[in-house]
């Protein structure tokens, strides 16, 4: 496919690859925020490619991982409610939170569809008058600005039994709760090229200017990657960490500025719930009062119970980067993706899948 | 989650497009990205188009990438 293929290119990689080797000196710690950039660089074999002297740490940046059990279980708890159908994406169904999973509700009788698109969503509303429909809204900046054009649609076609249960959460507040923890030693981060494609280059200023962390704003293929890489080596080298863009194909520096438009007319700033990191302020989005009528939490009296973790689990010290899938006890033995304990398993890009898909060298 | 792909623009019809993904067709929402043209490619996102991909930067990036390797192979030489 075009704009893939070419990015795939070996004889190139090969060449990026012996440029990261000669020009690295001193040892760096890199974070991949994205679980996509953690698939393409394990999937590809890329930390084997690259020197000693860079070092890869996987980054929470995997939107079903860091959904917390309590705000999971509500989704549950809402597909209990008699009356509603559960609209979701894939990666969410078989998340298994305090005391159950919308797999295992739905095996019990609850309404839950799997859909592509909150424009299927919409559709199933349209279709089904009489019911309440939910759709469970999880991912970053990349996806918010579709569900909050879902909110718009819906309210424009007067559109009245479609509900969300907003659980987005935004990239730059949550690097920084990071790297204001301490836990975390870092010289640069990779940072996520669809979640950029929304907000741009601007917002990772922060973590250069303040932290002295170099960013490059990366694709998803290969010689993407392996760019990215070099541009921080390059940077690190020199000594002056900036904010770059790599992935100039689809990132502007500004961002897409319709989608932050549509993105701000409906939802707010509000504290999220990360799991491992505990709650950040302003890190996610809750709907603004105007459209406060398609809010699920709000619209909906419903009591998931007390949240619980699961035993053992290391999930939220992977998303922090303290630990890697291999420190836990349960990887690839209690816990598989046929059988998830914890997030980082279910989801494809989960940095625990990742590591069990594609090997743990 | 936030994956999004390539896919090249058919079609325009009003806030809808018509697109060609890996030889399939379908209908996607052009809500995000209103200046899309037919004959463009956008990066597709749970049926929406997050942004229209920029072909010349993206030739840009792998002339430089290519460039540098043929100085590599002159300075081996």
């Amino acid at each position: 496919m075009r704009f893939i293929d070419e990015f795939r290119n070996a004889e190139l990689a090969k060449v990026v690859i012996e440029r990261i080797h000669r020009r690295s000196k001193r040892h760096i710690r890199l974070m991949e925020f994205c679980g996509g950039h953690t698939v393409t660089i394990l999937k590809h074999g890329i930390r084997q490619l690259l020197p000693p002297t860079v070092e890869m740490l996987s980054g929470p940046g995997c939107p079903v991982c860091v959904t917390a059990n309590a705000d999971l279980d509500k989704a549950i708890a809402l597909a209990r409610e008699p009356g509603v159908i559960i609209t979701t994406f894939g990666d969410m169904l078989k998340v298994p939170g305090s005391y159950s999973s919308l797999q295992k509700v739905r095996a019990d009788g609850a309404a839950v569809k799997v859909v592509y698109s909150t424009l299927d969503a919409l559709q199933i509303a349209k279709e089904n008058p009489e019911k309440a429909v939910v759709f469970i809204g999880i991912g970053f900046e990349t996806t918010a600005p579709t569900i909050a054009a879902s909110i718009l649609q819906a309210e424009e076609e007067g559109i009245k039994n479609y509900y969300v249960l907003s659980m987005h959460k935004l990239c730059p507040p949550v690097i920084k709760a990071l790297l204001d923890s301490g836990e975390v030693k870092l010289d640069g981060l990779i940072c996520p090229g669809h979640v950029s494609a929304i907000i741009g280059s601007h917002p990772w200023e922060f973590a250069a200017r303040d932290y002295g962390i170099g960013c490059v704003v990366s694709g998803f293929e290969p010689l993407d990657v392996l760019q990215s890489v070099e541009m921080l080596v390059e940077q690190l080298e020199k000594g002056e960490p900036k904010v770059e863009i790599a992935y100039r194909r689809g990132v502007r520096p500004e961002g897409n500025l319709r989608a932050q438009e549509l993105m701000n007319a409906v939802f707010e700033l509000s504290p999220a719930n990360w799991r491992g990191i505990g709650v950040v302020p302003e890190s996610g989005l809750r709907l603004r009062k105007e459209y406060q009528r398609f809010d699920a939490e709000l619209s909906f009296d419903i009591d998931p119970g007390p949240p619980l973790e699961p035993k053992g689990c290391l999930c939220g010290d992977v998303l922090r980067g303290v630990k890697t899938p291999i420190d836990c006890k349960l990887f690839g033995g209690a816990c598989t993706p046929e059988h998830p304990v914890g997030p980082c398993m279910v989801s494809s890009e989960g940095s625990c899948a990742s590591y069990y898909h594609y090997g743990t060298l | 989650m936030c994956l999004a792909i390539p896919a090249l623009v058919k079609s325009i019809e009003g806030q809808e497009a018509g697109v060609e993904l890996g030889g399939m067709s379908r209908k996607i929402s052009i809500l995000l990205t209103p200046e899309v043209k037919v004959g463009d490619y956008v990066l597709l996102h749970t049926g929406y188009a997050i942004n229209v991909i920029d072909e010349e930067d993206a030739m840009e990036t792998l002339e430089l990438l290519a460039e540098m390797a043929v100085l590599e192979d002159e300075i081996e030489e």
